[in-house]
């Protein structure tokens, strides 16, 4: 029986141990109506039958799992004949992927290949045998284990602090997934990023100025030469989302202040979910529109103004995303000018200041932290978006200003850099992994200024 | 500043009363109001200008990707073709061209046949085979079929094509013009719906490319992301909303799941790419590792609204339920979560709605490649609905521009019913306590 049938078998054994566990508490009690004696309700005595008789199994089977393929690879190695063994690590390393390949069928060895035919075969019956002894054991375990539960059970029997006891370190174990997936993001990216700091030195890529990520495949080539100065590309992510800023916060935040200070109430149940339809739309949709729609036309009128316009110009990707942003930056300002105490507003308004002298004298500074804390949120926001960039702006990693040519982004040369082949050992692939470290960093930065700013601007109305 | 202005203003004009001076300021201080509130009503209105052009763009150069030009040959299934057992090695390209030249009777030479030819999609053959391995009896006798046009000619007929201008620059050449009016004319050529787009996988032709494939792909990866996601992220809330002691380690995991929820999604695909596939030696292309991914950019949306969802029972409940002896995990178990679920089945919905829509993270794992055949599970290589746009996007085609933005039409359908439904089941089920 292979891995997966026998955890989803361990599931109406689960049940059947239940059935039996509360059938046994209601008879250890004395029929129904001697319940009332038993420390906990006979359901509790199935669910702890239940555990009992499928926890231990199914920990054994995960453990078993997760050790079986380095020991199995130890035996095959060990069944090998001498003279491949004393072959060089990377190259024996070859032979056992082979070996491997021929096992999962995805490949059929050449005649000259009858050692590796046979190491498969050896593998595939090491492996059968495994999974015998794997379902004889769990199934073992299931039933002592089960009787031990069962025969355990007693009218005073703590079945229900037990069981809460279980649920509860599953709640914290899934609450601690969230910690998991920090240290496994700070895990993928650092590793290899190190990986790539031995190869390029650390100030060599954060100061250079040159960026060409190609490496030569002949030393004679030209044009490739692997260079990794990160700064062009940096550069280009600040200047398409210093762009992005420049559409987003104006309008973001004119509409925020409408919203919340001027707008009817219709006007502001209607206008704004449409405008959260805006931050519902997927970015690669976000993307064709940028790449197929607005980047033309931004060419078409440089070339009526005489300008000279790139077709991937950052304008075009900037724009685009500051649409995308204009709803991240106008609902978290709302929520922080709708938590400035009323009383502010009508002091002002009853010294004889017009609304608008209220918003711009009282209200905005007031939410001034909270309306900084939400723009670094929607900086953050602009800095790691991805599909637009990759559809819109372009690759060429090129130190400049100039809205109307093309620039690269940090995300974009994480896309183009790993997608396609990949080799683990080239700094053109690990180079990726040192952006995405770079970028992991400053969004995680931001945030937490932004999240704290906000935090404790709130409490300070609070 | 302001003031030492002020106190000019009034030695300066000394005559002038306060009420004087401020009626004097009024009229421009009402105008700044007015141009204010007008500067932030045209913010609004801006912004949901943009919307409405991107609607507008993308819905008018969809549309017509809903139909599809086929055009209508008399096929011969001549006996002879089919020598052998296998049906499938008989020559339909050669009847496809056959039953051309009939039609055309007229036309000879080479580089004219090939234009002909060209008229009609590659897939024809394929129809054939279809139609014969459905019904033998087909073969010896002679059917009218309708079979697809080539992506050029559908180009053409839906007005995206022009015919004018140089013929060396044109996709479409002038005698390929003439026959398409006779076929015209002769009403062999008409567009139907595009039951294609709906049904078939990834193609190089235009044509014959077809959506569902991606969506049986985000398909998968949802399931395995709902599956996970949704237990967990209820349980994780659970734990930190009813029973998690005020201390640093709940603190470190509240401080966690903010910053998850902001990170980029492309870091999401990274650790994808790095630990589930490198490290654990997961299949690439695959919807598990795609949902496996997406669960991980899920969890924090999950976990917030569930929170916020079991904030706003009222402790009364769990006071009443207390109160008359039931466990914490009974009173959390039997009386909040229920009352709780569809604020949180709404947060995971919306959740849900921006996996589907995600696309940076599934590119780092692969699920970019251009897979023609429809996954029928969580292991076969597959590609996703937001992938499949970013992929025509790239086409250099014509037609895909309009594949696109049907694509993109359908992933906007799957998303406005989605967020209907969660803010139905929140009207629906909302309590106010």
């Amino acid at each position: 029986m292979d891995f997966l049938t026998l955890i989803l078998l361990l599931l109406p054994i689960g049940f059947c141990a239940y059935f039996l566990g509360s059938r046994r508490a209601v008879a250890v009690a004395g029929g129904k109506d001697g319940i009332r004696n038993l420390h906990s309700l006979p359901s509790h005595h199935g669910a702890l039958t239940a555990i009992g008789a499928v926890l231990p199994a199914l920990f054994l089977a995960c453990v078993w799992q997760m050790a079986l393929p380095p020991v199995l690879t130890g035996i095959l190695k060990d069944g090998l004949p001498a003279e491949m063994r004393q072959l060089p690590a990377n190259q024996f390393s070859l032979i056992v992927n082979d070996i491997k390949n021929v096992v999962a069928g995805n490949m059929t060895p050449g005649a000259d290949q009858t050692m590796i035919l046979e190491a498969a075969e050896r593998y595939i019956d090491l492996h059968n045998t495994a999974e015998m002894l794997l379902t004889g054991l769990v199934l073992l375990v299931v039933a002592a284990s089960f009787l031990f539960v069962h025969s355990r059970i007693r009218v005073d029997l703590r079945a229900r602090n037990v069981v809460e006891r279980v649920l509860k370190a599953l709640l914290v174990l899934c609450s601690a997934f969230a910690i998991f997936t920090t240290i496994g993001i700070v895990l993928s990216v650092l590793f290899e990023a190190i990986r790539f700091f031995k190869i390029v030195p650390l100030h060599e890529f954060l100061f250079g100025l040159d960026w060409s990520p190609q490496m030569a495949i002949r030393a004679d080539q030209t044009g490739s030469s692997g260079a990794f100065g990160a700064v062009p590309v940096f550069a280009g992510t600040m200047l398409i989302a210093l762009i992005a800023m420049v559409v987003a916060i104006p309008i973001g935040l004119m509409s925020a202040i409408y919203l919340s200070e001027y707008a009817s109430e219709r006007l502001r149940t209607t206008a704004k979910p449409l405008l959260e339809i805006l931050a519902g739309i997927p970015t690669v949709v976000y993307g064709f529109f940028a790449a197929l729609t607005v980047a033309p036309l931004i060419r078409d009128l440089g070339l009526a103004l005489n300008l000279s316009v790139s077709s991937e110009s950052a304008l075009a990707a900037g724009l685009v995303m500051g649409i995308m942003i204009i709803p991240f930056v106008s609902s978290l300002s709302e929520d922080v000018l709708h938590a400035v105490p009323q009383s502010l507003r009508d002091g002002s308004l009853a010294l004889g200041a017009t609304q608008f002298e209220t918003v711009k004298n009282v209200v905005v500074p007031a939410a001034l932290p909270g309306i900084v804390g939400g723009i670094l949120l929607a900086v953050s926001r602009a800095i790691g978006e991805t599909m637009i960039v990759v559809m819109a702006a372009g690759l060429s990693a090129r130190l400049t200003a100039n809205p109307f040519e093309a620039v690269t982004t940090v995300t974009v040369q994480i896309v183009t850099l790993l997608v396609g082949d990949q080799e683990f050992d080239s700094p053109k692939t690990l180079a990726a992994f040192a952006l995405g470290l770079v970028l992991f960093f400053f969004t995680l930065f931001l945030n937490f200024v932004a999240l704290r700013v906000v935090q404790k601007y709130r409490e300070q109305y609070e | 500043m302001n003031s030492d202005n002020q106190t000019t203003a009034c030695c300066a004009s000394p005559g002038l009363s306060l009420s004087e001076r401020i009626g004097r300021d009024l009229p421009r201080r009402y105008r700044n109001e007015q141009r204010f509130q007008r500067l932030g009503l045209a913010a609004i209105i801006i912004a949901l200008s943009f919307l409405v052009f991107l609607f507008g763009s993308i819905i008018s150069s969809g549309y017509s990707a809903f139909r599809q030009t086929y055009v209508q040959l008399t096929v011969t299934f001549d006996k002879e073709a089919f020598t052998s057992e296998n049906l499938a090695a008989a020559d339909y390209a050669g009847m496809v061209k056959g039953s051309l030249r009939t039609m055309f009777p007229a036309v000879k030479g080479r580089n004219d046949l090939k234009n002909l030819y060209k008229i009609v999609s590659p897939s024809a053959s394929f129809a054939l085979l279809e139609m014969v391995t459905r019904n033998t009896k087909l073969i010896g006798t002679t059917q009218t079929v309708w079979v697809l046009a080539d992506d050029d000619v559908d180009m053409l007929i839906k007005g995206q094509l022009s015919g004018e201008g140089d013929e060396s620059n044109r996709r479409l050449k002038d005698n390929q013009l003439a026959w398409i009016d006779q076929l015209k004319e002769q009403g062999k050529i008409e567009t139907r719906f595009n039951t294609t787009f709906f049904t078939s996988g990834d193609s190089r032709e235009p044509e014959q490319a077809g959506i569902w494939g991606a969506v049986m792909g985000s398909f998968y990866s949802l399931l395995i992301t709902l599956l996970l996601s949704f237990p967990i992220g209820v349980m994780a809330a659970i734990y930190l909303e009813e029973f998690a002691p005020d201390n640093v380690w709940t603190n470190i995991i509240e401080v966690n799941i903010n910053n998850l929820a902001a990170v980029p999604s492309i870091i999401f695909g990274l650790l994808g790419l790095a630990i589930f596939i490198n490290f654990f030696g997961m299949p690439r292309s695959t919807p598990v590792v795609g949902g496996l991914v997406l669960t991980l950019m899920t969890l924090p949306v999950i976990i917030i609204a569930s929170r916020a969802s079991l904030k706003s029972v009222p402790p009364s409940i769990r006071e009443a339920a207390l109160g008359v002896g039931a466990s914490q995990m009974q009173t959390v178990v039997h009386h909040v979560l229920p009352l709780a679920l569809p604020g949180m089945l709404t947060g995971t919905i919306i959740g849900m709605a921006r996996a589907l829509g995600d696309t940076a993270p599934l590119l780092m794992i692969g699920m970019i490649a251009f897979i023609v055949d429809i996954p029928g599970g969580f292991t076969d290589p597959a590609t996703a609905l937001p992938v499949q746009i970013f992929l025509w996007a790239d086409s250099p085609e014509r037609a895909f521009t309009e594949k696109t933005s049907a694509a993109i039409i359908v992933l906007l359908a799957f998303l406005i019913f989605m967020n209907a439904s969660a803010v139905i089941l929140r009207k629906k089920f909302e309590i106010k306590w």
